[in-house]
């Protein structure tokens, strides 16, 4: 056998996938955000695991969360092209076949989903692969072009690993994990709106109904300080649960007013203004909001592990 | 017949990709393997049903 009849099926493609192109399908930035709030899920919940257990669990869920950002690449190839942000992902890029990232899409979803429901239980396997569903098919393949409202209904597929990882953990819902879905839920919106409005023409290019194109960056900005003050409301209410107390309710007063102001000072502005700064007040709250959701789920972590009493609980 | 090593980019991608696929399965063993001995350990001793009956292994009501 020559060493020509191994490039089957590559003889006329220049490039040779390398194994990062792969594990670059999987979206890495959104699984690390994924594996932390799973992580607070599951070390939040008042049960415990072997650790072998609890890893292979967060790693499965960690896969699937992959697996669905394959799938949606897979089927995003076409926009993703036209957009600046995401030209350079695997697949408009060149570097990976369509077909390719399906196979992985699948092939880790199936994966992901059957290895969790043997590591844990049934009922934490049937919601990754609802989130999987929800993130490729009702997200990707249907809100994201038809809706101005794809980012509010579809932000809850990034919402679900923190419940994933309590009932993994418990075996059961409760109102804990409903709280951190929602808390990802609510601040979806907002970050990716302020997105929408320094990115430009990104979604005008690629023909993305987002509110942007829809409704206008007026609209935006409001809707944004609309959100904004809901999610302050719920994030704050939170401190009262049973996942919260006295540690949380102060990182949350500080957390939630920063970003309230910079809500109130988006909703302010008009386009000249943003233009005259590069966006500098978009792209703040943008990337504040990365800290926010961290600062948040790193309280609900603390006050898991705080002694109650102290600052652990009410 | 001689077997000259060829060496170009094309290989040195595939061979990251052979090694990339390759710890990853041998990563999936180690956790099968650990996922194993814990859930064989929590479901308890087993062995007083087995194929010969070991009656020290049976607890004391249910062997009467």
């Amino acid at each position: 056998m020559t060493d020509a009849s191994l490039n089957i099926g590559r003889e006329d493609g220049p490039y040779e996938p390398k194994f990062g192109d792969f594990f670059a399908l999987l979206k890495p930035r959104v699984m690390s955000l994924v594996i932390f709030t799973a992580l607070v899920g599951m070390l939040a919940a008042p049960a415990t695991l072997h650790w072998i257990e609890a890893f292979a669990a967060l790693l499965f869920i960690a896969i699937g969360a992959g697996a669905s950002g394959a799938l949606n690449m897979w089927w995003d190839a076409d926009i993703d092209a036209v957009m600046r942000r995401t030209a350079k992902r695997p697949i408009p890029s060149g570097r990976i076949t369509g077909n390719e990232a399906l196979g992985v899409g699948l092939g880790l979803s199936f994966l992901s989903v059957m290895m969790l429901w043997l590591t844990t239980n049934w009922m934490a396997a049937a919601l990754l692969a609802f989130t999987i569903f929800f993130y490729a098919v009702v997200y990707s393949m249907w809100l994201k072009r038809s809706t101005p409202q794809n980012i509010v209904i579809g932000g809850a597929a990034g919402a679900f690993p923190p419940m994933i990882g309590w009932v993994a953990m418990t075996g059961s819902m409760s109102i804990e994990a409903v709280l951190m879905f929602a808390l990802i839920f609510m601040w979806t919106p907002p970050h990716f709106w302020a997105l929408a409005l320094f990115m430009r023409s990104d979604y005008d290019d690629a023909g993305v109904p987002m509110l942007t194109v829809t409704h206008g960056r007026r609209s935006t900005r409001v809707h944004i300080l609309v959100y904004t003050v809901l999610l302050v409301a719920l994030a704050v209410a939170a401190a009262f649960t049973s996942m919260g107390g006295p540690f949380y309710l102060a990182v949350a007063l500080i957390a939630n007013a920063i970003f309230l102001r910079d809500a109130f000072r988006i909703w302010r502005r008009n386009e000249d203004d943003a233009e005259a700064d590069d966006f500098k007040v978009e792209k703040g709250f943008f990337k504040f909001s990365l800290l926010y959701l961290f600062l948040h789920f790193g309280a609900i972590w603390v006050e898991a592990v705080l002694p109650q009493g102290a600052w652990g609980g009410w | 017949m001689s077997f000259e090593k060829v060496t170009s980019d094309v290989h040195e991608k595939r061979f990251s990709r052979n090694m990339g696929v390759g710890l990853c399965l041998a990563a999936f063993i180690v956790l099968m393997f650990g996922l194993s001995a814990v859930k064989i350990r929590q479901a308890g001793a087993t062995e007083g049903f087995d194929h010969v009956a070991r009656p020290a292994l049976i607890p004391a009501e249910e062997s009467q």
